[in-house]
This record gives structure tokens, C-alpha cells and sequence, in this order.
């Protein structure tokens, strides 16, 4: 039986931030992180960029010296938790061993969810999850493959642009009525799909797919439509869930994912929850939220292993943020980008141009941004809303011009 | 003792020189767009602000970077590596300055590096609005302080 002081499962950015956290809070406590994928840990927000080949599988490591882990005396270990038996502090693995923790960080991420529909487990239906997932993509998604891509959520939008790059004809199957309906509001979501369709993509918005099947050596696709297509690679990235099955034998609190106090510890005493699979505190709202978002992962993970080496820390929530090229049109949101009650918003849009600005407030504050092709100075919208800087007269201005975002945030903490 | 870009708004005359010395430097070219330093005008207040990246502790940047593209070099310049990032731009949220931007040419992000420890940008200023001192200066530490308010990632308590 093996053990550790410190055990992490999952190998993803909040397990690699939480144990190098450890190792330089707690010189020589034991580290182990539990992979399940026998790999360098590697960051799933590369693979759109690995899938179009302009880089190597060594690109997606999240640390890219060979010994990076060896010389922080960090144990990569290669098993599948099964179960956790929180009394003994011990986990089961799928091999029939035990590890045994002294503290336990749970940071297993995601997983694809696929709609019960009949058909996706057919060859030729993939997620776009793993390095695995990408590397059985790209065999199919050659130059003149037909493709359905259901799902235009974040990550079915981040990969159009791979996937039409490998010249790929792409269909894209989506039941909201706008692409990226939880980023995007509705100007900003028909916006994106007028670009890919200029792109030559077809996009099917408030659609749905019904059925894969196999015929003529080829995967045939039905849509609620009546419509019916031949295509060689069917991509789900209809939505993902926390990773958190082998936690439900235990009493641990658990809604869209492990829920987490200030600090990062889940309901059950010595054990923590970091990144995708935990429900934390959301610093917009107050209330807990899983926000699977890159900088919330290393926050996360940062903060929990300062807890589990005895160093008091407490979250203040994250916000919850995404940046996304769609085949070359960048958009961001910010925060409540939604707007709240009684708030004033904002907005400068240029359709033509595809640019897009709105701004949400509450009081004289920013509490949440959607911006479409802009690039510059964006971080900014962020600075403000966690700031919650007082925007003063600055609020009248950017009522008036939401593209003064710089020069109010210059203005109002600067100046 | 490190150094850092000290910016003194008040002397700046908003002649741009530092914005042009800045994209010859990393975008050999004279051409805003490639400048990582700007200069933001005022109007109302007739005053031009130079704006660019304090190379904060806080490295939001680098903490949110997937592909450890983000490093320190020796003068503490957060400084990005063209051949390891892949442009996810994940970096241009996460950063609260907004001081760290997407090139669209390039497929990279692109930030202030302190030019190696002789920045183009003070060589440049007429006025001494812009200038390379060392750390402990009112102007960074009122930024850094702006940045200790946003620190939702890394607050202790004592």
C-alpha cells in the first residue's frame, strides 16, 4: 500500500499549481498527483492548437522540463480512483490498490457529457476532451471530410477554426438559439454565426441532433428537422459535467460540483476540491458556482494547498471569465455580463465590423462586459469588476462611449 | 535591486514619442498598433497618460498561461515566449491591467519586457515622464496596491 502527506487526483493546471503551492510551502511533505491519463500533465486548452498541428503534444504540457515534478519531489502516479473512504483516508483504485492520504486535494476536472441519443457510441463519434480525442479527430478531419460539430458552447467554437483548418467541410448543430448561449447574449451570439457563415460554416441554431447511424461506410446524421446528412466525423461538445463519480459513495456535499468553503475544503475534514469538479464561492454573486475556467483552476488550486500545508488562506470568489476565437473573431465576457435589476448597460455595436461592446452596471459600477473583436486592454474590464472600483463621472461617459475602458479605469485609479 | 518603468504622468506631453520608440523596438516598425506601451489622452482633463505593464508580483499573466509560456527573466520582466505560446489569449483576461494584448499577426500575446533591461520607451521620452528606477517608487506601489484589491487569487489571512 502506498502513501502520501499529500495526495491530489487529477493532473490538470489546479493539480499542478496546488502542488507546486505544497512543495514550496512544505519542504518535505510527500506529494503525489494520481493521473489517470499516463502522460506529462497537460493543459486541454492547448489541444485546439495541437489538433490544427502547429504544436507538438509537448506544447500542451503544462511545465515543459522533463523533470520538472522530479526535482520538486512531486510522484506523478498513473491509476483510476474508484472510490474514497474519507474515515480510513484511504482511496481505492481501479488496479485493486490503495493510496493512502494525509490530505487530499480533489482536482479531477470535467468530463464530456453525450445526449442520450442513439448513435454516439459509434466509431467516428468523438468528444474533443482529451489528447486522445484530438489525436482520433484529426485522423478523420482530413482535407474533404464532412463533419458535424454538435454543440457551438465554447469549445465547439474553439475548435471550428482547427477543424475547418484541415479543410474540412463543417456543419455546426446547436439548440440554443444563438452560438455560445452561456457567454454570448443575443446580438452577440448571432453575431458569431453570421462570421462562420461567411466563413462558408453552415450553422444551425435551435436544432437539435436526433440519431447517428451507420450507413454507406459513412455515419448519417438526423436532425429534428426532418434533415439528414452523410458525414465522416460526428463532434459532441454539447456540455461537460464535474468528475466527480467515484466521491459518491462518501457524504460529501456535492450540486454541480464538490462544494468548497473559503478554503477550498470540501464538507468532509482533510480533504479539498480545486478547479472544474468543485462549486466554489463565485465573487460576483456570493453564491457557489463551478466556474471551469483556467484562472479559477490555479486559483483554486493555489489557495487550497496553502490550506492543506497549514497556511491559513481565504478566497475571496472567483469571476467567472472566458476569451474565445471563433475562427478568427475573438470575443470576450466578463462577470455578470447578463446585467442585474435595476442596473444601467451600455452598448456600441458595429455589425458591420464585427464589433460589439456591452457593459452592465449596478450603481456606478462595472459588474459584467461582453465585448466582440477587441483585443486590446480587455484584462481591464476584469480589473474593474473585481476592483469594484467607483466609476464616479466616469459612468456617464462610458454610458455614452463604452469603448473609454481604459481611460475610465486610468481615470478612476490612476489619476 | 530590481528596476521599473516609473511613469509620471504629469510631465507627459503626449508627443508619442515613447509609442513609436516602442513598436521600432518589438515591432520594427513605427506604428502604434505594435507598441506595448500607449498613451491614453484626456480630453476633458487635457492630459495624456503613458500606460504599460508594471511587471506586478502578482504575475497574473503567468499564473494563467496553460502552456508555461510566461517566465521571468532576469531583470523581473514577466516575459512571454513566442515558441511556447499559442495564443489562447486566456492571459489578456486574466491580467487586470489589460497590460498584456493579443497580436493578431503574430497568433501570440505581446507585453511589455523592459527590452532586456533598456527600455526603448525612456530612451525615448523628451520629458523624463518615463523613466527606469528602481522598484520602490509611489506610482508602481499605488498600482500594486490596485492590484492587491483585485488579488482574488492569493489573499492570506494573518
Amino acid at each position: 500500500m502506498k502513501q502520501a502527506d499529500y495526495v491530489i487526483i487529477g493532473a490538470g493546471p489546479a493539480a499542478v499549481a496546488a502542488a507546486e503551492t505544497l512543495r514550496s510551502t512544505d519542504k518535505s511533505g510527500s506529494i503525489a498527483i494520481i493521473s489517470r491519463e499516463n502522460i506529462s500533465p497537460y493543459s486541454r486548452m492547448a489541444l485546439p492548437y495541437f489538433l490544427t498541428g502547429q504544436i507538438s503534444q509537448k506544447g500542451t504540457y503544462l511545465r515543459k522540463s522533463s523533470d520538472h515534478y522530479k526535482q520538486r519531489d512531486i510522484t506523478l502516479y498513473h491509476a483510476t480512483v474508484t472510490s474514497i473512504d474519507p474515515q480510513n483516508k484511504h482511496l481505492e483504485l481501479a488496479s485493486g490498490g490503495r493510496i493512502t492520504y494525509g490530505k487530499l486535494l480533489i482536482a479531477t476536472g470535467a468530463s464530456p457529457v453525450k445526449p442520450p441519443l442513439p448513435g454516439l457510441d459509434l466509431p467516428g463519434v468523438h468528444n474533443c476532451w482529451t489528447l486522445d480525442d484530438a489525436k482520433a479527430m484529426a485522423q478523420r478531419a482530413g482535407p474533404g471530410a464532412n463533419i458535424v460539430l454538435m454543440g457551438a458552447g465554447f469549445i465547439g467554437c474553439i475548435i471550428l477554426e482547427a477543424l475547418m483548418s484541415r479543410g474540412a467541410t463543417l456543419t455546426v448543430v446547436e439548440a440554443g438559439n444563438r452560438m455560445v448561449p452561456r457567454m454570448m447574449n443575443d446580438v452577440a451570439g448571432n453575431m458569431l454565426k453570421s462570421w462562420c457563415e461567411q466563413k462558408g460554416m453552415t450553422i444551425l441554431t435551435s436544432t437539435r441532433v436526433v440519431s447517428v447511424a451507420q450507413a454507406k461506410g459513412k455515419l448519417e446524421v438526423t436532425l429534428d428537422n426532418g434533415a439528414s446528412d452523410l458525414v465522416d466525423l460526428v463532434v459532441v461538445a454539447t456540455g461537460v459535467a464535474a468528475s466527480v463519480d467515484f466521491a459518491c459513495g462518501t457524504d460529501m456535499e456535492i450540486e454541480d460540483g464538490i462544494k468548497i468553503d473559503e478554503h477550498m475544503q470540501t464538507s468532509i475534514n482533510d480533504i479539498y476540491a480545486a478547479g472544474d469538479c468543485a462549486q466554489g464561492r463565485d465573487f460576483s454573486t456570493g453564491f457557489w458556482s463551478v466556474h471551469a475556467i483556467q484562472p479559477t483552476a490555479t486559483e483554486h488550486g493555489h489557495i487550497a494547498a496553502l490550506n492543506m500545508a497549514g497556511q491559513e488562506a481565504a478566497y475571496k470568489g472567483s469571476l467567472n471569465m472566458n476569451v474565445l476565437d471563433t475562427a478568427g473573431l475573438i470575443s470576450s465576457s466578463f462577470g455578470q455580463w447578463q446585467g442585474v435589476e435595476g442596473g444601467q448597460s451600455a452598448q456600441n455595436l458595429d455589425a458591420e465590423r464585427y464589433r460589439y461592446t456591452h457593459l452592465s452596471f449596478e450603481g456606478d459600477r462595472l459588474i459584467g462586459a461582453l465585448t466582440i473583436g477587441q483585443t486590446d486592454n480587455i484584462g481591464i474590464l476584469r480589473g474593474l469588476i473585481q476592483s469594484r472600483t467607483k466609476l464616479g463621472v466616469w459612468k456617464d461617459r462610458l454610458l455614452k462611449n463604452p469603448n473609454r475602458i481604459a481611460q475610465s479605469y486610468i481615470a478612476s485609479t490612476l489619476m | 535591486m530590481q528596476k521599473s518603468l516609473h511613469i509620471s504622468a504629469d510631465d507627459c506631453t503626449g508627443c508619442y514619442q515613447c509609442v513609436l520608440a516602442c513598436s521600432d523596438a518589438h515591432g520594427h516598425d513605427f506604428n502604434p498598433v505594435k507598441s506595448v506601451i500607449q498613451v491614453f489622452r484626456f480630453e476633458d482633463e487635457g492630459r495624456d497618460v503613458p500606460y504599460t505593464c508594471t511587471q506586478c508580483d502578482e504575475a497574473w499573466c503567468q499564473k494563467s498561461c496553460p502552456t508555461d509560456a510566461i517566465s521571468v527573466d532576469a531583470n523581473g520582466a514577466k516575459v512571454v515566449s513566442e515558441a511556447l505560446c499559442v495564443g489562447c489569449k486566456v492571459c489578456t483576461i486574466a491580467c487586470p491591467f489589460g497590460t498584456i494584448n493579443y497580436n493578431a499577426d503574430s497568433g501570440k500575446v505581446i507585453k511589455c519586457d523592459l527590452c532586456g533591461g533598456d527600455p526603448a520607451c525612456v530612451k525615448a521620452c523628451p520629458t523624463s515622464a518615463i523613466t527606469f528606477v528602481h522598484s520602490d517608487t509611489a506610482q508602481f506601489n499605488k498600482m500594486r496596491d490596485w492590484a492587491g484589491k483585485t488579488d482574488a487569487g492569493s489573499q492570506q489571512s494573518t
